[in-house]
């Protein structure tokens, strides 16, 4: 446990000596901030919305984001050690290869929690105290549901990394994967499912569809920022097959973490088979 | 309890065998010298005893137990060849990450820092850090937390003369101190007057190991006689070729001395032949050097690896 904590500890120092903790928190409280204020816009007017709709615009970009700097917080995880020549080194010390991973997980993992929390945080307050009519406590749930799910995305994501980062011997094929997987889930996916539903004319098992949601993590991720205020007519697209899911808000909840906890379980087993 | 022991340790790297039954060991307080062309098998045997990797046959032990064992690992020190760092920090927070890894005391990081002649750059980042700077913190690194068992790949590579000197005077201690060394190099003058005993690979064998002594004996190489000549070179001459022990040995004259390279076994039937005689003022007896030894017995092929080598 010391080691891992000794990894994470090296790994957050990072995160703050290179302003990445600092940066992405800046771009989550901007974000969030410039979207409560001017997601109304298109509807002619400027000011908060409303929570559900502010949530909803939220998270359909923090779908892109979320990923992206997830990924380029992990990707070089292991197959950086190895190219700066570290790897090697660390591996004649007393810690485990899984010590190593965890500890490393533990320390994006909190880099990203604390971004997350930070830049959301701050512009949650920022709401509750500036816009004068809002519902603090409905508010406050939908924020904290909204971090939360964040945080699994971003862990499955910076997992989904790892599992790249320890199979690959370059840090520039790492960084092309990265991207793959970015462009996978957040691009092509739907555009696949959307496309089959459209094919199958219909032929295809009513129950069956839905859970096909719940291979992409960002889709279970927009469904649970969304589905919790119970406003099916805010799903769009794909998402609304969301709506036919019976599992509810706990079952997508478990979709997440199993999302991180697969990859991490996956990335684990092939660091400790992999030849240094 | 041996710092480690190799027993016919086999290891096959995609099928093309790398070390092939190798036995070797390593007491404590001990210098082992570990020699061969590059692609010989030593870093791989040294990757075995680290426990990164395991043997395709045969046992290793290090320390007691089992190679690759926390509880093992704690007690080894290792330095690798080009050892390189993260270039963002500084040489102290490095220090410390490794020292924190190992369960070493955090008031060792300074003192090792200015032990290895770095008290003045500890707080610079390394990527500022010249190859001789890196090295000497690879070697600060690897004397973390007092080791039963240090392991050094090529230590002086990058290290003027002083720091070299150093290094050994600092090894020496160790070693007298009860530590096991194992030292990896190509500068084979450099090493010769601090190993204890020496093991030379080639093609992933053990082609001998033992002290300069034993290995003299085992290659069998004729010793050098520098000879003064107390009257004149033609006696002296004289009284060689009449000697018993004459047979294939050579004779050469230069600045008047006369050099004779005889086979270890004649060598002092040969001395006793010229003292005898009176013909002698002067005697230099030059023994064959590591290098020699090597050459010898890395074998005729054995030159080309050494070019490529160095």
């Amino acid at each position: 446990m010391n080691s891992i904590w000794t990894i994470a500890r090296k790994e957050l120092s990072d995160s703050l000596r290179n302003r990445w903790l600092m940066a992405i928190s800046l771009v989550f409280a901007t974000l969030a901030l410039g979207i409560a204020w001017f997601g109304a816009a298109a509807s002619g007017q400027v000011g908060y919305a409303s929570t559900p709709a502010t949530i909803a615009s939220l998270a359909s970009l923090g779908i892109f984001l979320i990923p992206l700097i997830a990924l380029l917080l992990a990707y070089d995880a292991i197959v950086g050690e190895e190219e700066g020549g570290t790897l090697l080194l660390l591996m004649t010390y007393p810690i485990s290869r899984s010590q190593l991973l965890l500890g490393k997980f533990l320390g994006h993992g909190l880099t990203l929690a604390l971004a997350t929390l930070i830049g959301f945080g701050v512009a949650g307050v920022a709401i509750a105290l500036l816009v004068e009519d809002v519902a603090i406590a409905s508010l406050a749930t939908a924020m904290f549901r909204f971090v939360a799910s964040t945080i699994l995305l971003g862990w499955g994501f910076i997992a989904l990394a790892y599992v790249v980062s320890v199979r690959v011997s370059e840090k520039p094929v790492a960084a092309g994967l990265a991207l793959a997987i970015w462009f996978f889930f957040v691009l092509i996916f739907d555009l696949v499912l959307l496309g089959t539903l459209v094919a199958s004319e219909g032929k295809l098992s009513a129950e069956l569809l839905p859970w096909l949601l719940m291979l992409n993590p960002t889709d279970i991720y927009r469904l649970l920022n969304i589905v919790a205020f119970g406003d099916s007519a805010q799903l769009s697209g794909v998402l609304s097959l969301g709506s036919d899911l019976p599992i509810g808000a706990a079952g997508l909840w478990f979709g997440l973490v199993l999302w991180f906890a697969l990859p991490l379980a996956g990335a684990l087993l092939l660091f400790r088979n992999r030849r240094i | 309890m041996s710092c480690f022991r190799l027993e016919n340790v086999s290891y096959r790297y995609d099928k093309s065998p790398v070390l092939k039954g190798i036995d070797l060991r390593l007491e404590p307080g001990e210098i082992l010298g570990l020699f061969g062309h590059n692609g010989a098998g030593k870093t791989t045997s040294i990757k075995l005893i680290l426990g990164l990797m395991q043997p395709n046959q045969g046992v290793v032990s290090v320390l007691g137990g089992q190679a690759g064992d926390p509880r093992v690992t704690q007690y080894i020190g290792y330095l690798p060849e080009n050892v390189m760092f993260y270039p963002q920090l500084t040489g102290r927070e490095i220090l410390r990450h490794f020292a924190r890894l190992k369960g070493a005391s955090l008031h060792q990081v300074p003192e090792l820092l200015e032990q290895v002649g770095l008290g003045d750059a500890m707080d610079a980042r390394t990527k500022t850090y010249s190859k001789g700077m890196r090295q000497r913190l690879g070697l600060a690194q690897a004397l973390l937390g007092k080791p039963k068992l240090l392991m050094l790949d090529e230590p002086t590579v990058g290290l003027d003369p002083v720091a070299t000197a150093d290094l050994y005077r600092l090894l020496r201690e160790l070693r007298n101190e009860g530590t096991g060394i194992v030292l990896c190099s190509h500068v084979l003058p450099g090493v010769e007057p601090y190993i204890d005993r020496a093991a030379i690979l080639t093609e992933g064998s053990l082609k001998a190991a033992g002290d300069l002594v034993a290995l003299r004996r085992q290659a069998n190489m004729p010793v050098t006689l520098s000879l003064d000549p107390a009257n004149s070179i033609a006696a002296l001459e004289r009284v060689i070729d009449n000697s018993a022990s004459a047979s294939g040995l050579m004779i050469k004259t230069d600045n008047g001395r006369l050099r004779v390279d005889v086979q270890p076994r004649e060598k002092m039937a040969l001395l006793r032949t010229v003292m005898a005689s009176g013909e002698v003022a002067d005697v230099s007896i030059h023994q064959p050097s590591l290098e020699d030894i090597y050459v010898h017995f890395i074998g005729p092929g054995g030159l080309a690896h050494r070019g490529g080598s160095q």
